[in-house]
């Protein structure tokens, strides 16, 4: 047994929390959020520069090859300063799944541009109707000639309007391939709206959108890939949460230090003293959870790893959905405005609790194992 | 023991829904009915249709041009509108100020502030809480001095509600700042034309303008304005902050969100079943029905004591508390039943007669922000963290 991180995880989580603190203060986030673009090319740069964009890259394609445990703590440090840039969905999800699937050529060709950051991938798989039934697919890809004909429609894809490309998951004859498809290819549409949490989000339209062989991944049915980058998703985003939940945490506390009612610090009433003990465990059950998903999720075993990811969303969804409320509560009027930043984590708090499955949708994934 | 309303009570309720089919109208109900945000008109216009039915004042004794209905009467009129998808009344002036004017106000204040308030051309505001002084309201500092025939009224009010559209604020001012903190406050009623007063708007997460700031500075307010007597605005101020509380748990409202959730419940699916169905999902939505059960017969309660002339006293604040979670969990369910549609935020998207590119279910559009926006509900009002306080006070005696 071993909960300590190497000297080189430490590293990483410093260069991390240095460039959150330095280059991603509470201003820089609304003006970020309340830009056309609603993210920061400059800030998307900065993360290349310090070699984060490269953390699942392989290192045949000069990468840094990490695994779950460095995705996660990368993850936390980009949560406490509610990062809006496509990290969760490019550098980890779309990297690990072009890392598993994709020829020689194309790896060569995406990869170095993703790590360079110049090449912002979205993982657009979720439909709507699907509820994270992960396998619930009713995107098609008809083979024609040369090629396929994709149609169908991606719900609610984070940074859709960001990225350059976009890795859809498609039915197939012989199962689930994912495709890399061009934002700008003829019959792709987007509908593009703000997220409750001011990120970007999209519903993709597909018609008769055409890809040549070469824009597939993989051959077969990818199904269990596909299953391993989710849950590799799902991991890093419990990773994420924790960063958030610290922050909320760390915020009430110090407000309930300095706010003063009835001639004393709030902190001082026993009633909101065992509600912040509350959150305190919250975020503690929550980061026992996001190291057994860190560790389950290289799993082989598809079920085993499932059950665990599952275990680790209810926990870390519940802990989302106390910390954030409470947190709220605790700061009194001053918790519902736009102008502190509690609110906005308790934004992303509630969208993480949605996001991948609420925690009651994992509870009832779990519950279905357990007679299994 | 007997849980029904009279026969006299029932025939009431079907004169009130009668009066709701008829004179509801359609687009403020429709508003109502999806969550979406309603705006300066709809209020009025639902005001000015109650008033003209000689209802513009539910809760007002008939000599002040109030229906004089007994409490379960208010009662039943709240929950019938409310289950219709009429707006809430604006309280601020019907059931916060004008209950005051009447106690405690001169024949000529309630002349000239009553009627407007009735007829809905007259727009009242909240002045208590300031930056410092929330929970501890006490401790409020906007100060008014008498100079002639005048009061000159310094500070800042924060929390305003509506404000924007106010007319008239009616606010604690402090009188004597030598005195205890609740021994020297006045109850002033502001007009908010007057010069020095600025209105500044707050923001909320779910990105609306719904509260204000007020700064007053140098406003010059006629003695005249005062109700009362001078430094008995604590008095007065707990009255009306005691004196609302037919509807203070929301159960015509918490039943129509419930069966707007059932609704919803049922649209969406999974696993290929209704919501509704669902085992997980069916036993949350089971829990919080038993829950306003629970409440309803609670209220009912605290009700019927009120009718007998029993003061119903603190048990309010446990109405407070249930309503307020209630309502809260209601949309908290909305937002799990939409599933990951509770994720796109769009403003444009949630107003009424929307036409645009948003591909989202209509029912779908409305659960996020309200779920942001009723937050508040366990913090107004007295956060439900004060009401616990009054409760093992009041009730417990520790």
């Amino acid at each position: 047994m071993d909960f300590t991180f190497t000297e080189e995880q430490n590293m990483l989580v410093d260069t991390a929390e240095r460039f959150v603190s330095k280059e991603y203060g509470f201003e820089t986030r609304n003006r970020i959020i309340g830009s056309e673009a609603g993210m920061s090319k400059a800030v998307w740069q900065g993360l290349a520069d310090l070699g984060l964009l490269a953390l699942l890259v392989p290192e045949e394609e000069g990468g840094l090859n990490a695994g779950p445990v460095e995705t996660m703590l990368v993850m936390s440090a980009l949560g406490k300063g509610l990062l809006v840039e496509p990290y969760l969905s490019s550098a980890v999800m779309s990297t690990r799944a072009i890392a598993a699937l994709a020829g020689a050529e194309q790896r060569a060709e995406w990869l170095e541009q993703m790590l360079a950051g110049t090449l912002i991938v979205a993982f657009a798989h979720d439909e709507h109707g699907a509820r994270h039934d992960p396998l619930a697919v009713e995107t098609r890809a008809v083979r024609i000639g040369d090629g396929y004909l994709l149609d169908g429609r991606k719900s609610v894809i984070r940074h859709a309007s960001q990225a350059g490309m976009l890795l859809i998951s498609a039915r197939v004859d012989d199962g689930i391939a994912l495709f890399a498809v061009d934002r700008d290819t003829p019959g792709v549409r987007l509908a593009t709206y703000p997220s409750v949490d001011g990120a970007r989000a999209a519903d993709v339209f597909l018609e008769q959108v055409y890809l040549p062989e070469s824009r597939r991944l993989g051959q077969g049915d990818s199904s269990d890939t596909l299953l391993a980058v989710l849950d590799t998703g799902l991991a890093a985003l419990c990773g994420e949460a924790l960063g958030v939940l610290q922050r909320s945490l760390d915020t009430t506390i110090e407000y309930a230090r300095t706010r003063k009612q009835f001639g004393v610090q709030i902190g001082k009433f026993q009633a909101l003293q065992h509600r912040m003990a509350d959150m305190l465990i919250h975020v503690e059950q929550a980061r026992s959870m996001t190291y057994l998903a860190a560790v389950r999720v290289l799993d082989n075993d598809a079920a085993r790893r499932a059950a665990a990811l599952s275990a680790a969303k209810v926990v870390v969804g519940e802990a989302c959905r106390f910390v954030g409320q409470q947190a709220v509560q605790i700061h009194g009027g001053m918790g519902v405005t736009d102008e502190l930043d509690i609110s906005h984590c308790f934004k992303r708090l509630f969208a993480i609790e949605k996001t991948f499955g609420s925690a009651l949708d994992h509870l009832d994934r779990y519950r279905r194992t357990l007679a299994a | 023991m007997d849980l029904n309303f009279t026969t006299e009570d029932q025939t009431f309720r079907e004169e009130v829904r009668s009066f709701l089919r008829d004179h509801l109208p359609s687009g403020v109900r429709h508003k109502v009915l999806n969550g979406t945000h309603l705006d300066r008109d709809d209020y009025l216009a639902w005001q000015r249709a109650l008033h003209a039915r000689g209802w513009g004042g539910p809760s007002w004794p008939a000599e002040f041009g109030g229906t004089g209905w007994t409490p379960v009467q208010q009662y039943i009129f709240d929950e019938a509108c409310a289950e219709a998808g009429a707006p809430r009344l604006v309280p601020f002036g019907l059931k916060m100020v004008a209950p005051v004017i009447m106690a405690f106000g001169n024949k000529a204040q309630q002349d000239r502030f009553l009627p407007p308030i009735l007829a809905g051309t007259e727009w009242w505001c909240q002045g208590y809480s300031e930056p410092g002084a929330g929970s501890d309201l006490a401790s409020l500092k906007t100060r008014a001095v008498r100079d002639g025939d005048h009061y000159v009224v310094n500070g800042q009010k924060t929390w305003t509600t509506l404000g924007q559209y106010a007319d008239w604020i009616f606010c604690l001012v402090r009188t004597d700042p030598d005195a205890k903190p609740q021994r020297g406050i006045s109850f002033l009623l502001i007009d908010m034309k007057s010069p020095g007063i600025t209105v500044r708007p707050i923001i909320t997460m779910d990105g609306l303008h719904e509260v204000n700031e007020v700064w007053l500075e140098d406003v010059r307010v006629p003695a005249e304005n005062l109700i009362g007597e001078e430094n008995k605005g604590w008095t007065y101020a707990k009255f009306l902050l005691g004196h609302e509380r037919t509807n203070i748990a929301g159960i015509g409202i918490a039943k129509r969100e419930l069966a707007r959730l059932k609704r919803i419940a049922t649209s969406e699916t999974r696993h290929g079943q209704p919501l509704l169905q669902d085992p997980l999902f069916s036993a949350e939505i089971a829990r919080v029905e038993i829950d306003l059960m629970a409440l309803e017969i609670t209220n009912l309660r605290v009700l019927s004591a009120e009718a007998e002339n029993r003061a119903p006293g603190p048990e309010a604040s446990i109405l407070k508390i249930k309503g307020s979670e209630i309502q809260q969990r209601l949309l908290e369910l909305m937002t799990e039943a939409i599933g990951p549609q509770a994720l796109p935020f769009d403003r444009d998207a949630m107003a009424a007669g929307y036409q645009g590119d948003y591909p989202l279910a209509a029912y779908a559009r409305t659960p996020t922000w309200q779920y942001l926006n009723l937050r508040k509900l366990t913090i107004y009002g007295g956060s439900n963290e004060i009401q616990r306080n009054i409760i093992s006070q009041m009730i417990l005696g520790l």
